[in-house]
C-alpha cells in the first residue's frame, strides 16, 4: 500500500504529524495483548497470591491508559496546552484518590 | 489540507477568528471538559475503592458469600470472561474511531490509502464511524446483560455498599458511552447527508477525543473494579 502518513509539509505552530494507520493498528495489537496478559494473570492463583499481582495489573493498566492518550488522543503530538489541561486535573484527581484511600485505611496500613 | 490538519491539531486556521492562545477554542474546551471528567470518574472510582470489602451482606464481587451473610451460598458475582470481551470491544471501537478521523482528514486526497478493497474501506469515514457506534452499542449490550444478570442474582443498587458503588460507577460510564454512541450516529447522519470532509476534521476530532476518554476510563475501571481482588 501507499504511504498513509498524514503528515503535511507545512505545519502551523503547535501542530505535529499524527500517527499513520499502521501505528494505529500496532497500538490496537499492543492494547489487546496487554488486556490478554491482564486476564491471564487473573487466572493464575499462584501469581494472584503474590505481592506482584496488584502492582503488575496497575502497571499494565497505566501503560494502556498512556498509550491510548498519547496515540489515539494524539496528546503526544498536540499542543502543550492540551497536555496541561489533561494532566493537571488528572494529577489532582490521582492525589485526591490516594488521600481518600489513605483516610479509609486502604493504603499504608 | 493544511487547514484541515491545523483544525485537527486544534490550531486556528484561516477563516476563523483569532484566539489569544492561537488554538481552536472548541478543542481547548473539550480538553478542559475531559479534565473535569477525570475528576468526576476519579471520585466515583475512589468511592468504590473506599467501600471495597466493607459490604456486610452479599453478593460479593470476588468472594463466595456463605450463610449467615447470605441466605444461601453465592458465588463471586463478577463475570470476568464476559467483561474481558466487552473490554476488547471498546478497545476496538477506539481503533475504528481513529480510522474514521483519518478518513475524514484525508478525504480530499483520493487514493491516500493506496489501492484495493482494503484501501477503499480505509477511505470510507462512514464505515468507520458506523463501526465505532456499533461497537459502542455492543459494549452497552454487554453492560445491560451484566446489570440484568446481577439483579437476577440478587445484587441491586440498594443491596449493599458494593452494589451502590458498582452500579453508580459503571452506570455513569454506561451513560457516557450512550452519549458517545448518539454523538457518533449524529456524525454518521451528517456524513450521509452532506459528507464529512477535511473542513469537518475538528468536529470529528472532538467526538473522537470524547470517545477515547470513555475508553481510557473503562481501562481503569476494568483493572480496579474487575481484576484486582
Amino acid at each position: 500500500m501507499a504511504d498513509h502518513s498524514q503528515s503535511h509539509a507545512g505545519h502551523a505552530e503547535g501542530e505535529h504529524a499524527h500517527p499513520t494507520w499502521s501505528t494505529y493498528w500496532k497500538v490496537a495489537t499492543i492494547l489487546t495483548l496487554i488486556t490478554v496478559a491482564e486476564v491471564w494473570i487473573y487466572y493464575i492463583p499462584a501469581f494472584v497470591a503474590t505481592k506482584l499481582f496488584v502492582p503488575s495489573l496497575l502497571i499494565m493498566s497505566a501503560v494502556k491508559f498512556a498509550i491510548v492518550v498519547m496515540f489515539y488522543m494524539h496528546l503526544k503530538y498536540d499542543h502543550k496546552l492540551f497536555r496541561v489541561l489533561f494532566t493537571g486535573p488528572l494529577i489532582i484527581a490521582a492525589a485526591t484518590m490516594m488521600v481518600l484511600l489513605f483516610l479509609f485505611g486502604h493504603l499504608f496500613v | 489540507m493544511a487547514t484541515a490538519a491545523a483544525a485537527a491539531a486544534g490550531v486556528v486556521g484561516h477563516g476563523h477568528p483569532p484566539t489569544t492562545t492561537g488554538l481552536e477554542h472548541r478543542k481547548i474546551a473539550i480538553w478542559a471538559f475531559i479534565g473535569s471528567e477525570c475528576m468526576l470518574f476519579t471520585s466515583l472510582i475512589s468511592t468504590y475503592l473506599a467501600y471495597k470489602g466493607r459490604s456486610v451482606t452479599g453478593p460479593f464481587p470476588h468472594e463466595v458469600c456463605n450463610p449467615p451473610q447470605c441466605a444461601t451460598t453465592m458465588q463471586p458475582i463478577l463475570d470476568i470472561p464476559v467483561t474481558s470481551v466487552s473490554t476488547f470491544v471498546l478497545l476496538m471501537s477506539s481503533l475504528a474511531m481513529v480510522m474514521g478521523l483519518a478518513a475524514v482528514q484525508n478525504k480530499d486526497k483520493p487514493g491516500w490509502a493506496g489501492t484495493g478493497w482494503w484501501a477503499r474501506i480505509q477511505e470510507s469515514s462512514r464505515i468507520w464511524i458506523m463501526m465505532t457506534a456499533i461497537l459502542g452499542a455492543t459494549f452497552l449490550g454487554f453492560q445491560a446483560y451484566e446489570f440484568t444478570s446481577f439483579v437476577h442474582e440478587g445484587l441491586t443498587i440498594r443491596k449493599n455498599l458494593f452494589g451502590s458503588s458498582f452500579f453508580t460507577l459503571t452506570g455513569f460510564h454506561g451513560a457516557h458511552v450512550t452519549v458517545g454512541v448518539l454523538w457518533l450516529l449524529t456524525l454518521y447522519a451528517i456524513d450521509v447527508r452532506r459528507g464529512l470532509g477535511p473542513k469537518d476534521a475538528l468536529l470529528v476530532d472532538i467526538a473522537a477525543l470524547y470517545w477515547h476518554f470513555v475508553d481510557v476510563v473503562w481501562i481503569a475501571i476494568f483493572t480496579l473494579v474487575y481484576l484486582i481482588k
